[in-house]
């Protein structure tokens, strides 16, 4: 069992130690300047009473060039690089990036309330990852360059080894939007431990992938590359820290789907008629969507419990692992039930290309597989909870 | 858009830590004087009336409650830990835990003064037991099909008719029932129910015990025969008592019991596996304890919202529908795993002791206080379905 606590308590430091009202007053401003019609935004949920302006700049940049009908019927993807330059000009996808290395300096709270709704929109750009990227480097202190990034590892099987002449060497599989990146924020280990890299990804070799949701997911090969910049890693902070993090990005934008997946099932049943009545009108079609219910508020509760310790604990434990590994775990498992009964409500119409509910059935789905999938996640916490031995079972659930 | 459902995440406070420990502490000492196994879940039909005295010595009972009529005025989320502490240890909770959790809240609510004050103290200090009468023979899940008559007459009500399933009538002193007042109306079939503060021990009533697959006798028949009522314990409303239902399910339908309930088949499954399990054990393990973390942070998500004022019914009735399926499945899940544990794993006898009755209970658990169908409906309405 690798112990995750160290490896989170420093990142947790640093990236507590970020100043976040800049971010407020710089996104406020090109807020106003940039988005003056984008509140039309139909997607009401919990963002909408949300306290929180960095997630409500997200959410009206998304409803105006992210919409979901737009992009499904968008043949040529001409939605992307408006959609990329509004967040690239809002400051959004270097959220966890200080000030003073290039970025908006937003709360880590702030940054995973954006991350949820980026999963009810179902976005298709890789703003989690350049924002994951922008964190990792941060806490090595490297500056974020502008544009698209990724990371790398994104699977805890994989290894990139920094080599004696500061090259890096090794494969990883399943990054997402790699293709897609201009530098590739990489964890690496070398004789002295583990450092942190900023790479060009025009040094490493790309075999492009895609993953369930129709995202690029890519194997990235690094063939003695050398980085832009390399420095240690700050102590405690190890692969499953990464990982962690990762996946509970993922949580979050799985939750987000599901979110969206009831609502447009419900939308639905609520317009389809069948046998003279709408069908939500069937018990049986109620009682599924009241399981696509429980399974997203499981995923909720379970995600935004993870980021909220994540964004508020002073130390790092098992109570913090166990956090992080269950949100994975039960989003993941909510992913595969609930976007099986979204489909169900909708028939055959929502197995067609034309309608978006795959957008949101399928990214949730591939979500799955990143940073660790569920059965991975689930042997080391069953690991864990083993090595703490029965009677401490309880007191690690009831820790917070 | 359908209504947002809302799960914070919520953390207890500080002062429910050193109240945890004391609750543990407590626990601790009343295993160690022989006051209950942990290890024997079967406590069920188990009436503990000296260890709930006890509980209410330590200010246990009541928590939240004004303290004119014996309460603490303490939080939900410090009940909270009460209540989830109590149950992971098995703890022989019967005798109060009903009057705990729901009845008193009710007598809180719509009793008249005279008899908050004469009741609510014996409460607080886990002197008397209460059941809930509300299932009849024809009437369990439609509660507005309910027959049991309450007949004017002078100065009261004359009782005729049955309750059934009724957990704890065998010893409880009170039960909170609804009796048919008048009959329904046209435009309201859940019109003429009224709720009752019912006295039991007394003529008129009887009350006969029903045996459970599990082999107890927990729930019981209780025949009422010209049973009298007193005007002043009619609880609320004449003929209004659906109105007054729905905001205490919320309570009802949250709290840790309703996840916890097969709970112990998990640890002795943990001890059985030992410090290094196999990966099939390991992965079997960390999906059960991403559920049960899941589940406990949505419970204590609701009572969050419970102390902050607000009625989250359609969440709270997710909790039950998941958390119960859930506290069902575990012991089949548990089951499953069992069947690699080494043969002379030293508890093996307890494990199996356990998965059997953790087995033969698991079916009440999405029938009791509100089943399955009845929960979907709820959700299904707060979803805007009908």
């Amino acid at each position: 069992m690798p112990a995750p606590q160290a490896a989170l308590r420093q990142a947790l430091v640093l990236a507590v130690a970020f100043p976040h009202h800049a971010v407020q007053e710089k996104i406020a401003l090109r807020v106003r300047r940039n988005c003056r019609a984008r509140c039309q935004f139909k997607m009401g949920n919990a963002v909408a009473e949300s306290e929180n302006i960095v997630a409500e700049t997200a959410e009206k940049i998304f409803a105006d060039l992210a919409d979901a009908q737009t992009i499904n019927s968008d043949k040529n993807g001409s939605w992307k690089a408006p959609l990329w330059q509004a967040l690239t000009e809002s400051g959004l996808p270097l959220s966890w990036v200080p000030d003073d290395l290039g970025g908006s300096g937003a709360s880590l709270a702030e940054g995973f309330s954006v991350l949820s709704s980026a999963g009810r929109f179902a976005l298709a750009v890789p703003l989690a990852e350049t924002m994951l990227a922008g964190w990792l480097l941060a806490q090595a202190k490297i500056a974020s360059p502008e544009g698209e990034m990724t990371v790398a590892p994104a699977s805890p099987r994989d290894r990139i080894t920094l080599n004696a002449d500061g090259t890096l060497s090794g494969r990883a599989r399943g990054v997402p939007f790699a293709k897609a990146a201009k530098h590739i924020a990489v964890l690496a280990s070398g004789a002295s431990g583990l450092s942190i890299a900023l790479v060009d990804a025009a040094a490493v070799r790309i075999e492009a992938g895609l993953g369930l949701g129709g995202d690029a997911s890519d194997t990235v090969t690094f063939s003695n590359v050398a980085p832009i910049t390399t420095k240690p890693a700050p102590k405690g902070f190890d692969q499953t820290a990464l990982m962690l993090m990762g996946g509970v990005a993922r949580s979050l934008q799985i939750a987000g789907a599901l979110e969206s997946m009831l609502d447009i099932s419900v939308r639905y049943s609520n317009e389809r008629v069948a046998f003279e009545k709408k069908i939500s009108k069937f018990q049986a079609v109620q009682h599924n969507l009241a399981k696509l219910a429980g399974e997203s508020a499981a995923a909720l509760a379970a995600a935004t419990s993870a980021a909220d310790a994540i964004a508020n604990s002073t130390s790092f434990d098992d109570a913090f692992f166990l956090e992080a590994a269950s949100a994975k775990i039960r989003c993941s498992e909510a992913a595969e039930k609930g976007a099986a009964i979204a489909h169900q409500v909708h028939g055959a119409i929502g197995f067609t290309v034309e309608h978006i509910l795959h957008r949101y059935s399928l990214r949730a789905l591939a979500w799955r597989d990143d940073f660790g999938s569920e059965s991975y996640w689930a042997v080391e916490l069953g690991k864990l909870v083993a090595d703490r031995g029965a009677d401490e079972l309880w007191p690690l659930v009831a820790s917070r | 858009m359908t209504a947002a459902l809302r799960f914070d995440p919520i953390r207890l406070p500080p002062e429910c830590e050193q109240l945890r420990k004391e609750v543990r502490q407590f626990l601790a000492d009343e295993i160690a004087a022989g006051t209950f196994d942990p290890h024997q879940p079967n406590r069920e039909d188990t009436d503990a009336p000296e260890f709930s005295r006890r509980v209410g010595e330590r200010g246990w009972l009541g928590m939240t409650w004004p303290k004119k009529y014996g309460g603490h005025e303490r939080s939900f989320l410090e009940r909270y830990v009460v209540t989830e502490e109590m149950r992971v240890a098995n703890a022989p909770t019967r005798r109060f835990f009903v009057a705990d959790r729901q009845s008193g809240p009710v007598l809180l609510k719509y009793a008249p003064e005279h008899i908050k004050m004469d009741i609510l103290p014996r409460i607080c200090r886990g002197e008397v037991c209460f059941a809930i009468g509300m299932s009849e023979p024809n009437s369990g899940s439609d509660l507005f099909a309910a027959k049991t008559k309450a007949t004017k007459t002078d100065g009261g009500f004359l009782i005729n008719g049955t309750k059934i399933w009724t957990s704890s009538a065998h010893i409880a002193d009170y039960m909170i029932a609804i009796f048919r007042t008048s009959p329904p109306t046209k435009e309201n079939r859940r019109h003429g129910l009224t709720q009752f503060l019912v006295k039991m021990k007394q003529p008129g009533i009887q009350v006969n015990p029903i045996g459970q697959i599990t082999g107890q006798f927990e729930f019981n028949e209780v025949v009422f025969t010209d049973y009298f009522v007193p005007d002043d314990h009619m609880l609320g409303e004449i003929d209004g008592a659906w109105k007054q239902a729905t905001s205490e399910l919320a309570y009802e339908r949250s709290g840790p019991e309703r996840f916890l309930e097969t709970y112990y088949v998990l640890t002795e499954l943990v001890r059985a596996v030992g410090p290094k399990p196999d990966t099939r054990s390991a992965e079997g393990i960390g999906r059960l304890v991403a559920q049960l973390h899941t589940m406990r942070r949505m419970s204590v998500s609701v009572a969050g919202m419970l102390q902050a004022g607000k009625e989250p019914v359609v969440e709270a009735s997710i909790v039950k529908d998941i958390g119960t399926i859930w506290e069902q499945q575990l012991p089949h899940r548990v089951r499953d795993l069992a069947a690699f544990v080494e043969e002379n794993a030293t508890n093996r006898e307890t494990l199996e002791n356990q998965l059997s009755f953790a087995i033969k209970t698991a079916p009440k658990l999405t029938i009791q206080g509100g089943t399955t169908e009845v929960l979907r409906g709820i959700i299904a309405r707060g979803l805007g379905l009908r």
